[in-house]
């Protein structure tokens, strides 16, 4: 076993893990955070992504004791005092989810396309959430809800 | 898919690495970005009994320049690496390889050193370093040495570097505004290449036209001979012998590396 001290949506853990332990399980089980879906368990599918210092990785594919040190948000993470953030607010509003089982891979992706390019093409969105998979929507009302989440948050900022 | 159980040890400098690496012979492994060691692990195709964490070593990412080269650290991230000044400026071809590997999650974790370990003949950036005439910088128990990149890789998913060894950085000529062009065919999104086309200055490099990334001699000989283009990229396969799969058969594969060829031949920037 190993120590890991890290920091999940705000709140400082320290939990001792088998090595092996992958980072989305140790978030589903350990921390008992489910936003985070194990969809295709092959890095393809995008629904376990979250964000690992400020920047989207599917935790299929990363080692909780990788994760050390760094601080960690998985959808749950986003909002506070009950409030929607901006991209969780734009996906209902917009309608991007049907089944919702892609939608907290899909939001932290976009949060994390959105802390890179804050004024996204509809082009540039596509293919920043080309590493997330949607089986029900058919994808144009989850662009639809990034780039009206980006247009949110370019008044709130002004 | 869980993997089979391990030790993980945090290197804590390169060096550390290295008497690691010595101490634990070929039980163990270097763990960088994991992007493919883990999926093989969760597979189980892949059971090392320890493994080395050098993925967050500072000393070894980042990108600087050195008289006429670019010297990029093995941990470099290959969004870091599409997105350095430096690296679009100077060797914009490589930019732009690492940001045709899978998708942005996966930009965010794997390494150009991983990559180029794993050695993938459908990868990205092997065959960038091909096209590019780069090399390689190897450290071991008896010190230091660079590998050309056509010496680098020798076979499927065999390269130069010894059990005991790390890629520690990766060399590619400064050459703002070389022409260069790059085609990469796939079905899905996020996929390694089908076949890949690098094209710098007149050396063309294919992915997944053999067991390592290959030089397409015919067709350069062919381009410094005068022929055109289009000419020149009817020797796009000669001398391959390609690997068959569901995507793609052999003749296939070859028909790909000519139609590529001439596309990246024609549509050069820079
Ligand atoms: C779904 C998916 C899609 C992908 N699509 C593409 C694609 O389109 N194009 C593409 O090119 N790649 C693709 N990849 C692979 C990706 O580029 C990997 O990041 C890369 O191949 C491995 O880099 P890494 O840092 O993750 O290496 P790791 O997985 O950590 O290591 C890979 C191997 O290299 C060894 N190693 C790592 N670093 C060093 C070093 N410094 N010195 C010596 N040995 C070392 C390790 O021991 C291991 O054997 C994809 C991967 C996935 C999971
Ligand atoms: S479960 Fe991680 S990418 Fe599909
Ligand atoms: S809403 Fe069902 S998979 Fe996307």
């Amino acid at each position: 076993m190993t120590r890991i001290e890290l920091t999940v949506n705000g709140d400082k853990r320290s939990d001792e893990v088998e090595p092996r332990l992958l980072l989305v399980h140790y978030l589903r089980e350990t921390c008992g955070l489910r936003a985070a879906n194990v969809g295709c368990d092959t890095t393809s599918c995008g629904a376990c992504t979250v964000l690992l210092d400020g920047r989207s990785v599917k935790s299929c594919t990363v080692l909780a004791v990788q994760a050390a040190g760094q601080d960690v948000v998985t959808s749950e993470g986003l909002s506070a005092d009950g409030e929607l953030h901006p991209v969780q607010a734009a996906f209902r509003l917009n309608h991007g989810l049907q089944c919702g089982f892609c939608t907290p891979g899909m939001v932290m992706a976009a949060v994390g396309l959105l802390a890179e390019n804050p004024h996204p093409t509809e082009e540039e969105v596509r293919a920043g959430l080309e590493g997330n998979l949607c089986r029900c929507t058919g994808y144009h009302n989850i662009i639809r809800a990034v780039l009206a989440a980006a247009d949110t948050q370019a008044e709130v900022q002004a | 898919m869980i993997p089979a159980p391990f030790e993980y040890i945090a290197a804590e400098s390169p060096g550390h690495a290295l008497e690691l690496l010595a101490d634990y012979g070929d039980e163990a492994k270097l763990l960088a970005g994991g992007h493919s060691l883990l999926p093989m692990m969760k597979l189980r195709l892949a059971t090392p009994a320890v493994l080395i964490d050098i993925g967050r070593l500072e000393q070894l990412a980042g990108v600087q320049a050195d008289d006429g080269e670019l010297v990029i650290g093995a941990t470099t991230r290959h969004a870091d690496l599409a997105a350095a000044e430096l690296v679009r400026a100077e060797a914009p071809l490589l930019a732009y390889a690492a940001a045709q590997v899978g998708d942005p999650q996966i930009r965010h974790r794997g390494t150009i050193g991983g990559s180029l370990s794993h050695a993938d003949p459908a990868a990205d950036l092997p065959m960038a370093l091909v096209a590019l005439g780069g090399s390689v910088e190897i450290q071991g128990p008896g010190g230091s040495r660079v590998v050309a990149a056509d010496d680098f890789f020798q076979g499927f998913f065999e390269t130069a570097l010894g059990p005991d060894e790390l890629l520690s950085a990766v060399r590619v000529p400064r050459r703002p505004g070389v022409p260069w062009g790059y085609q990469k065919f796939v079905r899905r999104s996020n996929d390694w290449a089908i076949v890949g086309v690098a094209v710098v200055d007149g050396r063309i490099a294919l992915a997944n036209m053999g067991a390592t990334p290959l030089r397409a001699t015919a067709a350069e000989r062919a381009l410094a001979e005068g022929a055109s283009p289009a000419a020149a990229a009817e020797h796009a396969a000669d001398g391959t012998s390609p690997g068959e799969d569901m995507h793609a058969d052999r003749e296939y594969r070859r028909h790909l590396a000519r139609v590529l060829t001439r596309r990246a031949l024609e549509h050069q920037t820079g």
